[in-house]
């Protein structure tokens, strides 16, 4: 404390001078119009910058919570995609009292919730994804996992009360139904376990006109996918010598190194159409091994 | 006539004189506007402390400031030439002369050339600092150049002028004093 006010007192002119060059300074910009208004200019400009600085800095604290209400609004927004919902034809429905009427009333065929993922890994040749929601709250094994940008990620192999467990894409054992966004030519999206960027389809006919960088979509054909979510790009097409189909690279669309938020998408009639699937192979198959 | 006295009529003159004389003639152009004003401080004795200085550097500079309406203008400008005034004058004048007698610089005192420079230095710091704080912005550099060199040249003008037509009568300064 002594030091500091030696120091003042053996510099006092310059602090005098510098306290009165701050006092006509403060006359200056204060009673002057013209000087008043370009000196906040300048303090704006550099408040400005300053504040767009922290504003960038900020934006970073709430990031979760924004991205959080981006992936709620998108889900709602899922929710309502025309091609989550279907037109049931009722046209020649045969019931002896009514008109028989054809109706524009859409019915729901596939149901979205969002999640969190809380587990994800990339680099084994069995990637599992875990989810931060369960049985507690809907969530079914096969159910369609998508990413925030609406990218197919995965589906659900297993699930616990609070938490579920996806089957990544990036899954050996995993099988998807694709198409080709172009053609509509359907095949099957697997995984070779060697780089995480890259998937291979399978099953396109070489007669099917294929170039790279076309978009390979979820198919219709899929019981766990809604149609038409993106699955990749084309990025490399190889003509199978000893088979007439293609074997295509595809580079996935969802980034599977940061995923944060997702949709679990449930098919709503996968029951019905599971249960239908097999009664016709056990009548099939009956029907053979009964005597004729 | 003391010190004193002498030096608070110097004051009003060299104000009256700024206001009523040199701000009210037409400018002889949109650069120079003459001034003389400082030349009060300039005149101060040498054995003002150099606090003393300030103070009065910056309340001249005030005073002119609410005749032009420029609140804190001239004052900044008188502020900085009082504080680098004992500087100069340190450079300028021989540390050990003998005849370092008269109370407050003048040619005689400092002989013509070393008191030139003096007013030059300060003369051109005080129009430097007060366009640059005039326009806030050198802008285009030619201009300010242009301004701040025919604003010093015609000061230093009429400061000779006034050396020439008005010579002060010096006292030595003596130890019984």
């Amino acid at each position: 404390m002594r030091n500091v006010l030696l120091f003042i007192r053996r510099y006092r002119t310059f602090f005098a001078f510098l306290i009165l060059q701050g006092v006509a300074l403060w006359f200056l910009f204060n009673y002057n119009r013209f000087h008043r208004a370009k000196f906040l200019g300048v303090a704006n400009e550099v408040t400005g910058i300053i504040n767009s600085q922290y504003n960038k800095v900020e934006d970073y604290f709430t990031l979760r919570e924004e991205n959080k209400r981006v992936n709620r609004l998108n889900d709602s927004l899922l929710n309502l995609l025309p091609s989550h919902y279907g037109r049931r034809d009722t046209s020649v429905l045969a019931v002896q009292d009514s008109v028989p009427y054809d109706t524009l009333d859409h019915y729901r065929r596939y149901f979205s919730r969002p999640a969190t993922v809380v587990y994800n890994t990339v680099n084994s040749q069995k990637n599992y994804i875990q989810l931060n929601r369960g049985a507690n709250q809907g969530i079914k094994d096969n159910m369609a996992v998508l990413g925030s940008d609406g990218s197919a990620v995965g589906v659900v192999v297993n699930v616990s009360p609070n938490f579920s467990q996806a089957m990544s894409l990036l899954h050996v054992q995993h099988k998807v139904n694709a198409s080709l966004k172009k053609s509509g030519n359907f095949g099957t999206v697997e995984w070779d376990g060697k780089d995480p960027r890259y998937l291979t389809l399978r099953g396109i006919p070489q007669s099917a006109a294929v170039d790279k960088g076309d978009t390979v979509l979820t198919s219709t054909y899929s019981f766990n996918f809604p149609p038409g979510h993106m699955v990749g790009f084309i990025d490399e097409v190889i003509k199978d010598k000893s088979t007439n189909f293609y074997v295509l690279k595809i580079r996935t669309a969802a980034n599977f190194f940061n995923l944060q938020q997702v949709h679990i998408i449930e098919n709503v009639e996968r029951d019905e159409q599971w249960k239908l699937m097999q009664e016709t192979k056990n009548k099939i198959e009956q029907g053979k091994k009964a005597p004729k | 006539m003391s010190d004193l006295l002498r030096n608070i009529i110097r004051f009003a003159v060299f104000i009256l004189v700024q206001v009523y004389i040199l701000n009210k003639m037409p400018h002889l152009h949109r650069f120079i506007t003459p001034y003389i004003y400082f030349l009060f401080i300039l005149w101060l004795p040498f054995s003002i402390s150099r606090f003393g200085l300030l103070v009065i550097g910056f309340v001249t500079g005030l005073t002119l400031d609410y005749f032009t309406m420029t609140p804190g203008l001239h004052a900044a400008a008188c502020t900085l030439i009082a504080y680098v005034r004992p500087f100069v004058i340190n450079v300028l004048t021989p540390k050990d002369s003998a005849e370092f007698n008269y109370r407050e610089p003048s040619p005689k005192a400092m002989q013509w050339t070393p008191y030139s420079v003096y007013v030059f230095v300060l003369t051109l710091l005080h129009h430097g600092y007060m366009v640059f704080l005039e326009w806030l912005d050198v802008g285009n550099f030619l201009d300010f150049i242009i301004k701040v060199i025919a604003t010093t040249g015609i000061s230093l003008l009429l400061i000779f002028m006034v050396e020439l037509l008005f010579p002060r009568q010096l006292k030595f300064r003596t130890n019984t004093a």
